[in-house]
């Protein structure tokens, strides 16, 4: 009896500190949002030496004002909304198209192709940072949002293609088959029967893809160079953090963190709503 | 059908291997030839000089600091991100100790695992210009204002202990990814296996060490090595976190971070592309190493 009440006890003290754990954890995590949050309605003087854990004094939203039309972070935030649409759309409709007739058609160089695509995972961007800026030159497409674009696609299509084309070979044949006697084409096989069948995979591999492109930082700053007209071009990301060295200088603190607001609450928004799709999507990668 | 097979297939895959090939084999290939050249980038003529870039890379300290850091973010930021995320798991799936002699999460258990992915989310470099306040040297820094609570003085956190900032951030940013990841491991353990262990009158703790680590053996792997590759790159964090781009003197510098600032900036083409071929032989070093590695442990499995 003693020891099952120990036993018990015990049980209690642990659970409580698991509760001090994870708690303390989750402080971590959003203590530093909430800061930025509030900062962004201070002023220098509170930002500074205001006690960090206080309210604002006051509720100004000029700061939010100041960050998207003078600091220009509107300008970014639609551009960087421009390029992940359009760079993400052609990954998953080229990635598509690529591991599916990789997955299901044997033809000659299939292997081949399927390995040079599956090894560009394993190189580094930074590998081939210097000769893409030249090639982007030569292109004439430096300081362009299709180049860019073009370039996401590129650096997009490895995992894509790997994951969709596992995804693709799991599709059962008996639909495909009964497609294929009722006379359908190839290309309206893909577009009408197995595009809709992969739509799982689909899902996952899009939040994957429109997460790690919309969080690019060294492609942006590599290829979109600054300058008068330049920055027009810029995106989130590296508009920020452009920002953040300015920040000091122009001593313009609450628009720095306006713009960091800015920058961080669609994405927990829309993370909130679509928790449970975007932890998949992106773990799926590991899981395979 | 068959007729129609070969334009299908070269009609699908022109594309995506198109722009493949020009933005990322192509560039690839370059860097290994360019590499060998003393391209300038601002004149059109460059000669062949061989290994000598490499030679010059062997005799720069800074990339032997970077060297270095990558070392040290290879086993700090993989062994602490796993225990925590592993310690995390465990209590979210079974900290609520038995009911029913099935294991059951703590209370809250739903809320703790959307907190803790939430940084996933978020743009690293917009992290980093967060922690950047958090670790800001003088009293306004959130850390040190925090610290000054318990009577301790401002600490320089970037000229001071700027890998270490930097790897908290790291950490920060990853642990929650983990813990989904090995929370979903985790449950997909079967219950009998849990109950048979307590019946045997296991304690949680008990449980956690010959049970649960040993059967997400695999998981864990694939964990070191998607950490692994993080501590290859850490440019965003370094670029807007540490004192002069990757200083103080070269003190937080990490080889993404050397190529950005001799190729893009500098425009030396011939040594960058040096840097960054040593950067992907060193990445995949690493990956085989690890994946050999598990693979010998899989066997034994």
């Amino acid at each position: 009896m003693v020891t099952k009440s120990e036993n018990r006890r015990s049980f209690g003290v642990l659970n409580k500190l698991s509760h001090v754990a994870l708690a303390v954890w989750a402080i971590l995590i959003i203590y530093p949002l909430i800061f930025t949050f509030l900062a962004a309605f201070k002023n220098n003087t509170e930002i500074f030496i205001g006690n960090p854990f206080a309210l604002p004094s006051e509720w100004d939203f000029g700061s939010f004002g100041r960050a998207w039309t003078e600091a220009n972070v509107g300008q970014y935030f639609i551009n960087s909304l421009v390029v992940v649409f359009f760079s993400t759309l052609g990954t998953m409709v080229l990635g598509a198209m690529a591991a599916y007739v990789l997955a299901r058609y044997d033809f000659i160089g299939n292997r081949v192709i399927y390995f040079l695509f599956v090894a560009g995972l394993a190189f580094p961007v930074y590998l081939a940072l210097t000769p893409l800026y030249i090639v982007v030159q030569e292109l004439g497409l430096l300081g362009t949002h299709t180049g860019l674009i073009l370039v996401y696609i590129a650096y997009s299509l490895p995992f894509t293609v790997f994951f969709l084309a596992a995804f693709f070979k799991t599709l059962p044949n008996a639909v495909a088959e009964a497609a294929m006697i009722d006379g359908a084409s190839h290309t309206r096989l893909f577009f009408t029967v197995m595009m809709p069948m992969a739509k799982p995979g689909l899902i996952s591999i899009t939040i994957f893809n429109i997460i790690g492109q919309w969080n690019q930082y060294v492609l942006p700053v590599s290829l979109l160079p600054g300058g008068a007209e330049g920055q027009e071009k810029w995106l989130l990301t590296q508009g920020i953090a452009s920002i953040s060295t300015a920040a000091g200088y122009q001593a313009d603190w609450p628009a720095l963190f306006a713009a960091l607001s800015i920058a961080i609450i669609p994405m927990i928004i829309v993370y909130t709503i679509f928790q449970r799709q975007i932890q998949s999507g992106l773990t799926a990668g590991a899981v395979k | 059908m068959r007729q129609g097979k070969y334009p299908f297939v070269i009609g699908f895959l022109i594309a995506p291997l198109a722009l493949y090939a020009m933005f990322v084999l192509r560039p690839i290939a370059a860097a290994v030839q360019v590499s060998m050249t003393n391209w300038s980038g601002l004149s059109p003529n460059f000669d062949f000089v061989g290994l000598e870039n490499f030679q010059k890379l062997i005799d720069d300290d800074k990339v032997w600091l970077a060297a270095k850091h990558h070392v040290f973010l290879l086993v700090t930021l993989p062994v602490i991100t796993i225990a925590l995320a592993l310690f995390f798991a465990f209590l979210l799936n079974m900290g609520g100790g038995t009911r029913g002699g099935t294991m059951t999460g703590v209370w809250g258990s739903k809320f703790y695992r959307v907190v803790f992915f939430l940084p996933q989310v978020l743009a690293v470099v917009i992290v980093g210009v967060i922690f950047g306040r958090v670790y800001a040297p003088d009293g306004s820094g959130i850390l040190n204002r925090f610290l000054e609570l318990f009577g301790v003085d401002a600490v320089q956190w970037m000229a001071d202990w700027g890998l270490w900032s930097i790897l908290g951030v790291l950490v920060w940013q990853a642990v929650g990814f983990y813990v989904v990841l090995f929370a979903a491991g985790m449950s997909s353990i079967p219950a009998e296996i849990y109950e048979a262990a307590v019946m045997d009158g296991a304690n949680r703790i008990t449980i956690f060490f010959r049970v649960t680590i040993p059967l997400l053996m695999e998981t864990v792997k694939v964990a070191w090595v998607y950490l692994g590759i993080l501590a290859m790159d850490a440019f965003a964090l370094v670029m807007v976190l540490s004192i002069d781009e990757g200083g103080p003197d070269g003190a937080t510098t990490v080889l993404p971070v050397q190529i950005y600032k001799s190729g893009i900036r500098e425009s030396d083409y011939g040594y960058a592309s040096a840097l960054g071929v040593a950067l992907a032989v060193f990445t995949i070093i690493f990956a085989v190493l690890s994946l050999r590695g598990g693979k010998r442990d899989a066997v034994e499995h």
